[in-house]
């Protein structure tokens, strides 16, 4: 096979010298196929969800193309230049998110964006997904592994004040984003499983607290929603009544391309946004929804294979955490629309129409494809 | 890297390479737990799903069925359905009520009555998603401006629907009733899935009596609704059965003729066919037109018809109950000698007044110093009050009672007409039960006259008439003639219920109606002046009701009093007196004379009748049975 030789030379370059064009342009040809592939299909989906306006996929497909170059300048960096710039970029994403508190604009009750004279508006809490991680995992990396408690310690206080000020937007949606992604560093760098534990009972404990004193009505309504969406079936139980129903009644095979009723009668909210994974299963049924799924976990199985074949720590932790983030947004967005998990503004990634998260994921597989490809030999 | 630590490579490959495998066993196992919500929600619950979907995307909707037409006996239109145009709002769907009816105030003509009646509508019960119409009969520019701002107002929306509509407004409103929005306490009675799409309902009169018949079956159409339930197209149709067209007796000419006569004055014609029992006419002056009450009248209309001194809404044919004063002579007389108080040559004294036999106040004739020697005959074309007195001592009230009952006073004797009053046939049983009173003898003799407590509709009178000129044989009045299809008439009126009145002398029934005759054209005739110059034998008889008293907290300025307490004219009759065509009862509220004022009244209508319309009347009538029996 085509993909196992690209897979093997590239593995197997003993003098880290570049070798054919795709070494050459620092790209992994597996992970771009699959990328490229997803968003292809993607596009039609969001045609089909965006109730035939070509001027949607337009948009969108421009979008990928500005993701596409930042990916690729991405992965032209060295990873050592990330590990550089962290502790700078993570300085600067902290005041960014406190500016956003004082002088931040935004929509429907949230502070999230930043527009700065001179520069184009941008969302510091989009930026974070990436520097937490990359912050984390230079701060643990520094140090010999697995961390010791203290250092576990710091590596959270690392995740968890950038999260807060995100939920304090309130966005819970990238809060929950940007601190798994900094936890997935600090599980990788090999947090006791005891810690974990205790970790885990501290959060069961916290809930409560959260619920009372952290969340704000319109959250707590939309877990209120998760648990019986029938109580306000006209209300905040819509969207979920409504998507359940188009992916119910999609069946096995689905309702075919532009056929499905539901979203086109505009019965399904967010057809195009968060909620295009409904469109998906309604026109394409239990068969799309199982190709989808394979394609995102082949996505996630190369990426984990990057990671793993990663030559240090600091590389191995930012890979591993950002395929891991990625994974998060598959599970929750999916688990959101099905109705297993409360409504929270997280997009199907690369799918759902919307500009930053597309951004931000390409660059995020633009620093997976600069660890792999400015791999170096050196022998344990 | 820090002092004092070192790091081992391989150990920390190693410890990374675990937790990625433990990893990946947890997103292979919510990867799996994904599939399986999706297994679940598609192939397992499939059929749960696809039946919501059905449900968001398809509404059934009923089709009212168009309301069938009434026509008159010439196939004339009298009641149709025209496409009115109406603004409708759903108040489920819409944004905010208030901001809505705001906006759509700044784009019609929208007056505070329709603002009142519509917040009234928007209180009372309704279905769920049943639109609460705003404005009737928009104008083509109003329609076009609607469209214009349709998106910014959802729940708001244009309708065609077919709306009754009567040609001649105020001609027909009392003899056909109308229809009306379905209100609170109607909406309890019909069947709620009939009448899902209908809005409409007979409130009076043939509307009323036959409503199922006019109503139709509704149909159904399936949908498919967007989510703001816009109609994007239709499914499937099951078209409403339309309701039955209906053909009355009434003939609009005659109708009409009847309005023209009273035209100025308040009163009541009813003329019937003898020979069928079908109401050829049914006016109650003044009229108002129904179309107005149809779409809901506005209060200040609605005022103006209530308050009227004249009352235009009082349907006096049906519901005006008057003393039938001398118009009962005839039925009297019939009860006379049929109980064999009297004989046909039995001949009294008239000097002008009676006294009963046990003596006490005179009873006075209307013509002092009385009519001298009269017979029966004398006495019906003098309309002798002391014959008729002596006639009432000799037969005693129970007799009158139970002749005057045959005659159907005292009851409803109507098989279609809805609303028709029974008026009152007093019996000393009746005079007990409600006034607590003994029955004196002197309440015979004012029975004698058709006055005291006896009371008779217009259209009772109409129907003893008939009964005269039938010579017994009974024919309850209708209204409906024919209803288009297959099935007979009978199906759908009420069955008759009167037997005929059978006298031990038939002939007696021919020496009545000659007397009538002579009432007409005989030499003493009091209506002789009504029944001059006719090329045909006409029977008759006049009434005069005295008008007692103006309920106290009327106003009337001095020459209303004196006009207002003028007697009832009235006046009962048939012709030709042979097989008679028709027969006609006339009341002139306040019109003095019965023979001068409402004679020529009758005589105007017989002459209309058999001379001027009746060629046509039973040519087409011919014509059309036997067109009918061709296709047979």
């Amino acid at each position: 096979m085509a993909g196992r030789e690209v897979f093997s030379s590239t593995a197997s370059n003993p003098l880290g010298r570049p070798r054919g064009i795709w070494s050459a342009l620092h790209i992994d040809p597996i992970l771009l196929f699959l990328l490229v592939a997803l968003i292809f299909c993607g596009l039609f989906v969001l045609y089909s969800g965006a109730d035939r306006n070509i001027d949607v996929v337009k948009a969108q497909g421009l979008r990928f193309g500005i993701a596409f170059v930042v990916m690729l300048v991405f992965a032209q960096l060295d990873p050592s230049v990330f590990r550089r710039w962290a502790p700078w970029l993570y300085g600067l994403g902290i005041v960014g998110l406190v500016a956003v508190m004082f002088v931040g604009i935004g929509a429907k009750g949230a502070q999230r964006w930043l527009a700065l004279p001179g520069l184009p508006r941008f969302q510091p809490s989009e930026l974070m997904k990436l520097v937490v991680p990359m912050m984390a995992a230079w701060y643990l990396s520094r140090y010999f592994l697995p961390p010791k408690l203290s250092r576990v310690g710091v590596g959270l206080v690392i995740v968890l004040l950038p999260m807060l000020l995100i939920v304090k937007q309130p966005d819970l949606g990238t809060a929950l984003l940007v601190g798994m992604a900094g936890l997935f560093v600090v599980f990788f760098a090999g947090m006791s499983w005891k810690l974990i534990s205790a970790f885990v009972v501290m959060v069961s404990v916290a809930a409560p607290v959260m619920w009372f004193f952290g969340m704000r009505e319109y959250q707590k309504q939309r877990v209120l929603t998760l648990l019986d969406p029938q109580s306000d079936p006209l209300g905040a139980g819509w969207n979920i009544i409504q998507s359940k129903t188009a992916i119910g009644s999609g069946g096995f095979d689905g309702k075919g391309w532009l056929q499905g009723t539901q979203s086109h009668l505009e019965f399904l909210p967010e057809s195009h946004t968060d909620f295009i994974m409904a469109v998906l299963a309604e026109e394409f049924g239990f068969v799309g929804i199982v190709i989808l799924l394979s394609v995102y976990f082949l996505i996630i199985l190369r990426c984990l294979y990057i990671s793993v074949t990663a030559q240090d720590s600091f590389s191995r932790l930012v890979a591993a955490a950002l395929t891991m983030t990625f994974f998060i947004y598959v599970f929750v967005n999916m688990g959101m629309v099905s109705g297993l998990l409360p409504v929270v503004g997280v997009p199907l990634p690369l799918i759902s129409y919307g500009g930053t998260s597309i951004v931000t994921l390409m660059a995020a597989f633009g620093i997976l494809m600069s660890i792999h490809t400015h791999r170096r030999m050196i022998t344990a | 890297m820090p002092w004092g630590e070192f790091k081992d490579t391989a150990a920390e490959r190693r410890l990374f390479q675990r937790r990625v495998v433990v990893m990946l066993m947890f997103v292979f196992l919510l990867m799996a737990g994904l599939v399986a919500r999706m297994y679940q929600l598609q192939v397992v619950e499939h059929d749960i799903y696809t039946t919501l979907s059905d449900k968001n995307r398809v509404q059934v909707q009923s089709v009212p069925p168009p309301r069938g037409l009434v026509y008159d006996r010439n196939h004339e239109l009298l009641a149709e359905n025209r496409p009115v145009f109406s603004v409708t709002v759903v108040p489920e769907r819409v944004g905010g009520m208030d901001a809505t009816l705001e906006q759509l105030s700044g784009i019609l003509d929208v007056s505070d009555e329709d603002l009142e009646r519509f917040q009234r509508r928007l209180r009372e019960p309704r279905r769920p998603f049943q639109e609460i119409p705003l404005r009737y009969d928009l104008t083509e520019d109003e329609i076009a401006r609607l469209a214009v701002h349709r998106h910014e107002l959802p729940g708001v929306e244009v309708e065609a629907e077919l709306v009754r509509y009567y040609p001649h407004g105020e001609l027909t409103a009392h003899a056909l009733g109308f229809v009306g929005r379905i209100n609170r306490k109607e909406l309890q009675r019909i069947d709620p899935v009939n009448y899902a799409g209908t809005n409409y309902i007979g409130k009076s009169g043939v509307e009323r009596f036959y409503e199922d018949v006019l109503h139709g079956k509704v149909g159904y159409q399936n949908v498919e609704t967007n989510a703001r339930g816009r109609t994007l197209r239709v499914l499937a149709r099951e078209n409403p059965v339309p309701g039955e067209d209906v053909q009355l007796h009434l003939d609009l000419r005659l109708q009409e003729r009847a309005y023209k006569l009273l035209d100025g004055r308040r009163g009541a014609i009813v003329a019937i066919e003898p020979s069928t029992g079908g109401i050829l006419a049914l006016a109650s002056v003044p009229g108002f037109d129904a179309n107005k009450f149809v779409t809901g009248i506005s209060v200040p209309d609605y005022r103006e018809l209530s308050e009227s001194k004249d009352k235009p809404l009082f349907n006096r044919a049906l519901r005006g109950q008057y003393p039938p004063g001398s118009t009962l002579k005839p039925m009297l007389a019939i009860a006379a000698l049929d109980s064999g108080a009297v004989t046909r040559d039995h001949s009294i004294w008239d000097p002008g007044y009676f006294e009963l036999k046990t003596g006490g106040r005179p009873w006075r004739d209307w013509k002092r110093g009385g009519h001298g020697w009269v017979d029966l005959n004398l006495a019906m074309a003098q309309s002798c009050d002391v014959y008729f007195y002596k006639a009432a001592e000799e037969m005693g009230v129970d007799t009158i009672h139970s002749y005057l009952s045959r005659f159907g006073f005292g009851e409803d004797a109507t098989l279609d007409v809805s609303g028709a009053l029974s008026g009152l046939l007093p019996s000393p049983d009746w005079k007990r039960a409600t006034r607590n009173k003994p029955w004196y003898p002197g309440d015979t003799i004012n029975l004698g006259i058709g006055q005291g407590f006896m009371l008779s509709t217009p259209l009772q009178l109409a129907t003893a008439t008939a009964l005269i000129a039938n010579r017994g044989q009974w024919v309850e009045p209708r209204l409906l003639k024919d209803i288009e299809g297959d099935h007979p008439v009978e199906e759908f009126l009420p069955t008759e219920t009167h037997e005929p009145l059978k006298l031990k002398d038939p002939s007696d029934w021919e020496f009545v109606a000659e007397a009538m005759e002579e009432v007409m054209q005989g030499a003493r005739g009091t209506a002789r002046a009504a029944g001059r110059g006719a090329s045909y034998r006409m029977a008759g008889k006049s009434g005069t009701a005295q008008v007692f008293s103006l309920a106290e907290d009327e106003e009337y300025d001095a020459d209303e009093v004196r006009e207002r307490l003028r007697d009832h004219a009235l006046f009962i009759g048939f012709a030709p007196v042979k097989n008679p065509q028709i027969a006609v009862a006339v009341i002139v509220e306040n019109g003095g004379g019965g023979s001068s004022t409402a004679a020529p009244v009758a005589r105007a209508m017989f002459d209309a009748w058999l001379l001027e319309f009746s060629e046509t009347a039973e040519g087409a009538l011919v014509s059309k049975t036997d067109s009918e029996k061709e296709v047979h």
